[in-house]
């Protein structure tokens, strides 16, 4: 009962301030996951990031059932992801029930133009810690650059290949020529 | 009654097949708003600018938005409950094959390929993030003027941020506040 207590609130705690979706959430992850509850390693986590873009879902709502399940079994999956998902239920509620232009707001307008440049920092700093440990040789290193373009260049050209695409090639690609045996 | 059970109906399938995250649900949102009116292609529009506002992904919002438009409060939560069931069920039984699986060596080795992946798609959002909160396309385009594009006030926090974040080992949380509240006071 003490440990799905914990993944409620803990959970509760994330989905509070998981402001601009999945990949933002990464160092917060890394932090409360990783670093302070010690559920999970980074490795782990950037892997559920990886299956997170395969399944329907919302990554963050993936990685609290991936972690809740590792925790308590189906019940601890089913509480993580409650516990996530509280949060954004009361704040869209109050703001369908009482402010119509909340986005409008320039106090809003200003506070997130602030915190985007803070999640610009974080990420980067998320990436340069998981390099270590995923970028291992030229052919990972190989793959990052050419998935990196790949993802940036839907931004340019008329057609986007969906992430779950790079993924499960990825996947292939690692099956094929991995090391392991 | 009827209106609602359609309604968790309408989010199942939307979680169920909105593969990739958040932006992945919009065609889904647009089909409903088609065909079943609860809300408006504005009111999509809103709850973009809103999602990116708050905590908590657009499918998610959307649902709750949509459920309480139909429903109410318990509309809202059911509504949203809906939408998050099938990515729970789906990811419970991969969990369970994961734990089986974990030191087979096609899995070691398919999850070589997925790291590199994963690390270039999150790299890739950090540009599309720092594209809107560190440079101004649309000023280069009005004024050709390549220094435009910079916007200093929001790189230099940037800088400051990456250089406090070295030093200091607080919590990320807290550094999110810092920089709401300084973007508040600075007017960014």
């Amino acid at each position: 009962m003490k440990t799905l207590i914990d993944l409620y609130l803990t959970f509760l705690k994330i989905g509070v301030v998981n402001f601009g979706g999945g990949y933002a959430m990464l160092p917060l992850l890394e932090r409360e996951l990783v670093e302070d509850k010690k559920w999970t390693s980074r490795e782990e986590l950037l892997d559920y990031f990886a299956i997170g873009q395969c399944t329907p879902g919302i990554i963050a709502l993936n990685v609290s059932t991936f972690i809740g399940y590792k925790q308590k079994g189906v019940l601890g999956g089913i509480t993580a992801t409650l516990g996530f998902l509280t949060c954004p239920i009361v704040i869209i509620l109050l703001i369908a029930a009482f402010l119509t232009n909340f986005a409008d707001l320039p106090i809003v307008k200003h506070a997130f133009a602030g915190i985007r440049v803070c999640v610009c920092v974080l990420i980067l700093q998320a990436v340069l810690r998981l390099w270590k440990t995923s970028i291992v040789d030229k052919i990972t290193l190989f793959m990052f650059v050419v998935i990196f373009l790949l993802a940036i260049s839907g931004k340019v050209l008329p057609v986007s290949i969906p992430p779950a695409i790079l993924v499960i090639l990825s996947g292939i690609t690692g099956i094929i020529i991995g090391k392991e045996k | 009654m009827n209106t609602v059970i359609n309604l968790c109906i309408q989010f199942f399938k939307t979680g169920l097949f909105s593969v990739g995250g958040g932006l992945a649900t919009l065609p889904f949102l647009y089909e409903i708003s088609d065909r079943f009116g609860w809300f408006s292609h504005a009111d999509i529009a809103d709850m973009i600018a809103i999602s990116e506002s708050t905590p908590g992904a657009i499918g998610i919002n959307m649902s709750t938005y949509a459920g309480y438009l139909t429903g109410g409060v318990p509309g809202g939560i059911l509504a949203t409950l809906s939408l998050a069931a099938p990515s729970v069920i789906i990811i419970l039984i991969i969990a369970q094959f994961l734990n089986k699986f974990r030191d087979n060596p096609k899995v070691k080795n398919a999850f070589y390929g997925l790291r590199p992946a994963s690390i270039a798609m999150i790299a890739a959002a950090g540009i599309n993030v720092a594209l809107i909160a560190l440079f101004n396309l649309d000023a280069f385009q009005e004024t050709g003027n390549i220094l435009s594009v910079f916007q200093w006030k929001a790189i230099i926090m940037a800088l400051l941020l990456y250089l406090a974040m070295k030093k200091l080992k607080w919590h990320p949380i807290a550094f999110i506040v810092i920089s709401a509240l300084v973007g508040i006071v600075l007017q960014f």
